[in-house]
């Protein structure tokens, strides 16, 4: 802590300094200047947790109905109950929910828990997929230019042609209902945004002196555009892969809400909403808290990927 | 700027074709029978084979595209398998509610977001721009289902018996009068062809109607059925707008000619609007563009919480149902609308900006 205080001091003083910072370490000390940024770590902090401890903060199996619990202290659970929370009032005789009861006399709260692990993991998983082969196709476009560059990015011109969600549902359609099939559909319409960045990279650094220095040593075509090209790709790829698993999320709890993606009784944000989106006005709780999860974790992502951007431009390097 | 224009649009060409052969794959490979979905589950294989024929589903693939391709072009989008009905007829009546609201959503959008961005920036760091920048980072997180079933919970059920009760769906209240103006005023509709489809389009554009045909209680009436499907599907497009002209307001209120201007007497909110805004506005057309985009997205949603049968919704049904000549017609149109909104982004920005032109 202290060395590294020294080191901002040196650099500041004289301008020069025989310590090296690198441009991570630079990043993140002005990602965590930015407020905004650390209440989205905040908030993503939280809900890893959750996602993590789910079965041991859960007070019921997610997707068990109150009927199928042997020790339940009332005979007749009522359906999509609302919150009952001793603290606040509720009887003592009277079994605590959180969150209700949902339709089929399952807990809410432990339902939402549980639904962490998947939002994250849908986000973590589509982008990954997106970000490997979008990188992939977008590098051999940019390197190799000519009739490659031409088909590759003609047909992400045609797959952002489509709204993304309009193509995810007919993805989806085509290889039937369910979460796998729904995140493939996601990973696949959010292909062109880093083929495009990826593209773009290494187009401008392709010509580049060190580029061409690398290749007079003898080094071959995937060294350089993995030693050379690729790192040099990183920044944009990052903050784009940070603002697609928001979308990432939001996308795929769509298709959860009209049915297409994580099939019942699955614990998850989306499908629980469009589960019980007719009791809106008997039950709003059912409909207010799964909404309002998936809210927080789009907006944890959101947070992150905007301070990621802000910390990585070197134009606004002078404001920290 | 005309060569510009000519080389833009026939760029687009490709991405046409490209998108003709995407939905034309689509529509064939969603899984399921076209026939049983047509006839029903109970047609035999003899009558299935004459239905196959007729539809010319037993030729060869490549030629089929090359016939789907012809009748496209000239723009016949053949019959709706499930409704038995010419699916241009279906789009004429189903368009005009999409349009309605992914415009009003729009409007919304603009009308708050841009006087949201311009404060916010010119307030830098202000109660106003810290609030502004909270509900924008909330706004684009929501879930467009989530945010309509809550408008729907807290206008149609808690505000119940107050002025500000909304109805929760539908596009007009049950009973009201909606007599196409081509009625009203004495005409008579053709039995197809292109002519009374635009009539049927421009009679289903309610607010346009209501005008038309001056029935001010059907104009009430659509207009208020419109709100909560409108703001539900403008939030994320105004949260948009909103941190996208703050942060190019930002930036341009930085560059020397504002000092300049604010320097040699200027009043302020002279330069702000005739200096600032008016050069933050090319990334502010790109946002809007993209919007409208993703509006019709969003629409799928908004439509079928809302209960309105716009081209989302229809579109949904038309993929659970196997009918293929619908899939493919409208996501057709809307690929090309989507296409279009593009070249035009392109085009104002090359208009506004003439250093586009040159590269």
């Amino acid at each position: 802590m202290i060395a590294e205080k020294t080191t901002i001091a040196k650099l500041n003083s004289d301008g020069l300094s025989l310590d090296s910072v690198s441009l991570w370490q630079i990043t993140w000390r002005r990602l965590f200047q930015r407020r905004s940024a650390v209440v989205g770590f905040i908030i993503l902090g939280l809900l890893i947790f959750v996602a993590f401890t789910a079965q041991w903060l859960a007070p019921y199996d997610p997707t068990k109905s109150m009927l199928d619990i042997k020790d339940y202290p009332i005979a007749v659970p009522e359906k999509r109950a609302s919150p009952c929370i001793h603290l606040f009032g509720c009887p003592a005789d009277q079994p605590q929910h959180i969150a209700g009861t949902d339709g089929n006399l399952r807990d809410q709260f432990s339902r939402l828990l549980y639904g962490s692990r998947l939002s994250l993991m849908v986000g973590f998983s589509t982008v990954t997929f997106a970000i490997i082969i979008g990188t992939v196709l977008g590098a051999i476009a940019g390197y190799f230019g000519g009739w490659w560059d031409n088909i590759i990015m003609r047909i992400m011109d045609v797959l952002l042609a489509f709204p993304s969600l309009l193509l995810a549902i007919a993805i989806v359609t085509v290889l039937g209902p369910g979460l796998i099939n729904a995140l493939l559909a996601i990973g696949i319409v959010s292909i062109p945004a880093y083929a495009r960045v990826m593209r773009a990279s290494v187009l401008s650094v392709r010509e580049m002196d060190y580029v061409s220095a690398t290749r007079a040593l003898g080094g071959n075509n995937m060294q350089i555009l993995f030693n050379r090209i690729l790192p040099n790709a990183l920044t944009p790829l990052i903050v784009q892969g940070t603002l697609g698993i928001a979308s990432a999320i939001l996308d795929a709890a769509a298709l959860s809400f009209i049915g297409l993606g994580a099939q019942p009784p699955t614990p998850e944000w989306g499908s629980m909403l469009g589960a019980e989106r007719n009791q809106v006005f008997t039950a709003p709780h059912l409909v207010f808290y799964p909404g309002f999860a998936i809210m927080l974790t789009v907006l944890s992502f959101n947070l992150i990927g905007d301070g990621l951007r802000d910390a990585l431009d070197p134009r606004l390097a002078h404001l920290s | 700027m005309t060569q510009y224009l000519l080389r833009r649009i026939l760029a687009s060409i490709p991405v046409l074709l490209g998108i003709l052969i995407v939905t034309f794959i689509i529509a064939r490979v969603i899984p399921g029978d076209p026939c049983r979905a047509a006839l029903g589950e109970k047609a035999t294989a003899a009558v299935c084979d004459r239905f196959i024929h007729e539809k010319g589903l037993d030729r060869p693939i490549h030629e089929q595209l090359i016939i789907y391709i012809g009748e496209v072009l000239r723009g016949d989008f053949g019959d709706s398998i499930r409704l038995s009905l010419p699916v241009t007829r279906l789009l004429a009546e189903r368009l005009p509610t999409t349009i309605e609201l992914s415009f009003a959503a729009l409007l919304i959008s603009m009308i708050v977001g841009i006087p949201l961005g311009v404060i916010s920036a010119v307030k830098h760091n202000s109660w106003i721009d810290v609030l502004t920048m909270m509900w924008a980072n909330a706004g684009i997180s929501m879930p467009v289902f989530w945010l309509g079933l809550m408008l729907a919970y807290v206008f149609s059920l808690l505000l119940k018996d107050t002025p500000f009760w909304l109805p929760p769906s539908g596009r007009i209240s049950a009973g009201m009068v909606d007599d196409p103006f081509y009625e009203v005023w004495g005409w008579i509709l053709p039995e197809s062809g292109l002519w009374a489809s635009i009539l049927v389009f421009l009679g289903r554009l309610n607010i346009l109607n209501a005008i038309l045909t001056t029935n001010w209680e059907l104009l009430k009436d659509a207009i208020k059925h419109l709100i909560l499907p409108a703001v539900a599907l403008g939030t994320i497009p105004m949260a948009l707008i909103a941190r996208m002209t703050r942060s190019a307001m930002l930036d341009v209120l930085g560059q020397d000619y504002i000092r300049t201007a604010r320097a040699k007497g200027l009043k302020k909110n002279i330069v702000i609007m005739k200096h600032a805004f008016r050069n933050s506005l090319l990334p502010l057309i790109t946002v809007i563009g993209l919007s409208l985009g993703g509006l019709l997205g969003g629409a799928v949603l908004t439509e079928t919480i809302f209960g309105l049968s716009g081209l989302g919704r229809t579109l949904y049904e038309a993929i659970t149902a196997r009918d293929y000549v619908i899939v493919q017609a409208f996501t057709l149109v809307i690929a090309i609308f989507f296409v279009t909104i593009n070249l035009l982004v392109d085009i104002s920005y090359a208009y506004l900006d003439p250093r586009i032109r040159v590269n």
